[in-house]
């Protein structure tokens, strides 16, 4: 019998000016009628070349070098677009990553899903108008006749996911491949998106190639999981096997940087101090909304941190939290309430004042890619905040941010690099250092570890956890990560929709929610069903 | 200190700077043409008596309208001037021009853009209206006009090119600016208490400049092309100034019988503003 999919020592390379750098190297794998497959890496691991390679889908640059991509036992590695077009669609088909960028802003979505069976020629006018408004009810978009004539910017990232996955089931194909397909969506969206890409795949029979880096993910809805680094398959096989004992160093090393709620916590010490670094009350920030009442983003939130521990805030898109995080660090005015730091209410400061009070609470951000500025050095990075305030020698300044970078686990040898020359952990670190060059008592986190892989995470945290306890740092950590927070937190408040919903000590909290959404958003975190690795000594250790 | 995987992810080679033949080796067959033509022109400009023998101003008596030939390589003129030679000593004027051109666009232009971009409100308002009004005028027509008012001349000749260019400038200036703004890495800056100068001046400028000095090497050629033209009308430099656009305008009285006084300073003129739009197309390149 042969695999609906078989991939057969595939390389791939892209040309970048005259050279070859060669991204996947020899990879092998097959999928049956009807299966799910995770192929499973970080960034950079060509899980997702090898899965844009299946649909022909390469970057211009991109190669098949060597090796068969054989569809139904017919190779189509070196087909011609034109070729590809035929079977696009209607035999293999994609579930974009991104939702948000994956649909014409111009057009209706009934139009968009129509497009895909027009290409196809399946039927007339009447029969693609009803075959629309049937895959929309049955992707859960009712009342289908009002969905079909909505733009996607009046819907929703997982409504607009729910169009793209009618689209790509909508000629019933055989194999669908799917890239990362709710990694831009909260979790309990997530989990419903998941749901449905299951429900469709079992009623048609459909087989799945589910791109992705989380682990999680991938335990709970593959039959079989390959595990790639560096474009090498570092493992594969059923999944339960694989998780329960791995084989290769690398997957047991995912499956322990891996945050999951079933771990252990690390111990903490109940901290000595008795104040409160943080003290928030009754937080409410409007915003305008033109000719309407204004928007209240946030509503009445209060919270208390102690010194020298972490609280977080978590929440989903759209639930207030960066807003709460923008009004801690002082960048918006709330409308009412009271923001005290360090005894001090951040609300009554402005001008000179609150410019001298930012050295004291330092934010960093989620993404490093755009919170360093591409023309600075590292050197000057760091340094920058110091120039901002009284005058220190170059001398010292020189010094105070080689300490900084040997604190943040960086060679002095970077000093000179630019961002662009840093991966993504390195240059979190950059950010960490450059806000803690102050010596801020208080460092708040805007999901600073959810851009990065879960190995580089891992790492993120341990650090932060090694400088809080050296330096006595207190933490606002803001993250939709249920389990990150729940390795990294002594208190936490849940927010949904502006409100407050739930708050206390961490245990608490996620052992005995008041709310029913704290409840849902802790079963709707994936990965139950991955078995809990003990942490390997070399990680989360000092 | 944990296990550093992460610090092994991106070598050296990745983004470090290149060395300088390695750039050289990189540079393409075009951009390379492109340098090497804007670098004669500037040497014409400096040096022209290394370039030619014979004078850009004074003719040789009983040689005029001679066809192209060894001795006179793009021929002579009515006058029996040495086509060439007025070439190579013409690129002064029109470079020079030019760059003021591009000086009075650039300083005032983006200062404009940048004061426009970085405040809000009516300061915004209020320059952008007038950049607006600048556009909706003709640019020959406003050239014209600030010509009559300031008088003729090379400089004058400039300058109104250069007022032309302003608004072009503002809109890029601008436009830069609040994207810049908009980043995060200018929200760190503040919050790490950086005041509105100092981030202006680490932050926003740097990061706006690379697509400003882009336009400026692309105004640069136009610069040439606009000079030429008010020349050839007859505003710029008098004769016998050898200004490119002079030396088009004198021998389209000659266009039937000598072809080449007209073709010659042309052809100069066309390479030179290709030149300028190749460079500005590899400055845009950098850009982030």
């Amino acid at each position: 019998m042969t695999s609906l999919l078989d991939i057969d020592d595939l390389a791939i390379a892209y040309k970048t000016g005259d050279h070859e750098q060669r991204v996947v190297h020899g990879v092998s794998f097959k999928v049956e009628p009807g299966e799910v497959v995770a192929l499973v890496g970080e960034s950079g691991s060509g899980k997702t070349t090898t899965a844009q390679a299946v649909l022909g889908l390469l970057a211009a640059n991109g190669r098949v070098e060597r090796g068969a991509i054989r569809l139904n036992g017919t190779d189509v590695s070196r087909w011609s677009q034109k070729r590809f077009d035929a079977i696009r669609g209607s035999v293999v088909s994609l579930i974009p990553q991104d939702p948000g960028s994956s649909l014409n802003p111009v057009r209706t979505i009934g139009a968009q899903l129509a497009e895909v069976m027009q290409i196809h020629k399946r039927g007339d006018r009447k029969t693609i108008e009803a075959r629309v408004l049937d895959l929309l009810t049955r992707v859960g978009l009712t009342p289908a006749e009002m969905r079909a004539k909505q733009y996607p910017h009046e819907l929703s990232g997982g409504m607009k996911q729910r169009v793209l996955i009618a689209i790509a089931v909508a000629l019933n194909p055989a194999l669908i491949v799917a890239d990362e397909p709710t990694s831009a969506l909260d979790v309990t969206v997530q989990r419903r998106i998941l749901d449905l890409i299951d429900e469709l795949r079992r009623e048609n029979g459909t087989a799945v190639l589910l791109v992705t880096h989380d682990l999680g993910v991938a335990a709970d809805r593959a039959d079989r999981l390959v595990v790639l680094q560096g474009g090498r398959i570092q493992e594969q096989g059923p999944v339960k096997e694989v998780l329960a004992s791995p084989r290769s160093a690398y997957t047991r090393r995912l499956l322990s940087d891996a945050p999951s709620l079933a771990k252990a916590r690390p111990e903490r010490p109940t901290p000595s101090a008795v104040d409160f670094a943080i003290e928030v009350q009754g937080l409410t920030q409007d915003f305008p909304v033109a000719g309407g009442a204004p928007f209240r983003a946030l509503d009445g939130v209060s919270f208390k941190v102690r010194r020298g521990t972490t609280h977080a805030i978590v929440g989903e898109s759209g639930s207030g939290k960066t807003t709460a995080v923008r009004s801690v660090v002082g960048f918006l005015k709330p409308t009412a309430g009271r923001i005290v730091i360090d005894g001090v209410d951040l609300t009554t400061l402005k001008g000179e004042a609150l410019r001298r009070f930012r050295k004291h609470i330092q934010l960093v951000y989620q993404n490093p890619y755009g919170s360093l500025d591409p023309k600075q050095t590292v050197q000057k990075i760091i340094e920058e905040p110091l120039l901002n305030f009284e005058p220190i020698a170059a001398a010292d300044r020189a010094r105070k941010v080689r300490d900084m970078m040997r604190r943040v686990g960086l060679p002095e040898s970077f000093l000179d690099r630019h961002p662009r020359a840093l991966s993504g952990g390195q240059r979190q670190r950059v950010a960490i250092a450059r806000a803690l060059v102050l010596d801020p008592r208080v460092l708040v986190l805007d999901e600073a570890v959810s851009a990065l892989d879960v190995t580089v995470q891992a790492q993120i945290l341990a650090l932060l956890d090694e400088l809080q306890k050296a330096l006595g740092l207190t933490y606002l950590f803001v993250s939709h990560d249920l389990a990150v927070v729940q390795q990294i937190s002594d208190t936490v408040s849940v927010m949904h929709k502006g409100r407050q919903v739930d708050g206390g000590p961490i245990d608490k909290v996620f052992v005995r929610p008041d709310s029913d959404y704290t409840r849902e958003l802790i079963d709707a975190i994936p990965g139950r069903t991955m078995p809990v690795l003990a942490s390997p000594a070399i990680s989360l250790q000092g | 200190m944990s296990s550093d995987t992460d610090l092994a992810g991106v070598d050296a080679g990745a983004g470090a700077r290149l060395s300088w033949p390695r750039r050289l080796k990189r540079l393409s067959p075009s951009l390379a043409l492109a340098w090497a033509v804007v670098a004669i022109v500037l040497l014409w400009a400096a040096l022209p008596q290394l370039f030619t023998g014979y004078s850009g101003t004074e003719g040789v008596p009983g040689e005029q309208l001679q066809a192209p030939s060894a001795e006179h390589v793009l021929g002579t003129d009515g006058l029996g001037r040495d086509v060439y030679a007025r070439i190579v000593y013409g690129a002064r004027y029109s470079l020079a021009g030019a760059f003021v051109a591009v000086t009075v666009g650039l300083l005032i232009g983006t200062l404009l853009g940048l004061v426009a971009g970085s405040r809000d409100g009516w300061a915004d308002a209020v320059i952008m209206r007038l950049v607006d009004s600048l556009l909706a005028v003709p640019s020959l027509l406003l050239s014209l006009s600030i010509i009559v008012l300031l008088g003729f001349g090379t400089i004058n000749v400039a300058i109104a090119v250069g007022a032309v260019a302003v608004a072009r400038f503002a809109r890029l200036a601008r436009s830069e600016v609040m994207r810049v703004r908009r980043s995060e890495y200018v929200e760190a800056a503040f919050g790490s208490g950086g005041t509105f100068r100092s981030v202006l001046f680490r932050h926003i400028l740097p990061n706006s400049l690379t697509s400003v000095i882009a336009l400026a090497a692309l105004q640069f050629g136009s610069a040439i092309l606009s000079i030429s033209t008010l020349g050839f009308l007859g505003y710029g430099a008098p004769p016998p100034t050898p200004e490119w656009g002079l030396l088009i305008a004198e021998g389209r009285n000659y266009l039937s019988r000598a072809w080449w006084l007209t073709a010659a300073p042309g052809f100069v003129v066309v390479l030179v503003v290709l030149s300028a739009d190749r460079i500005s197309k590899a400055i845009q390149k950098t850009a982030p």
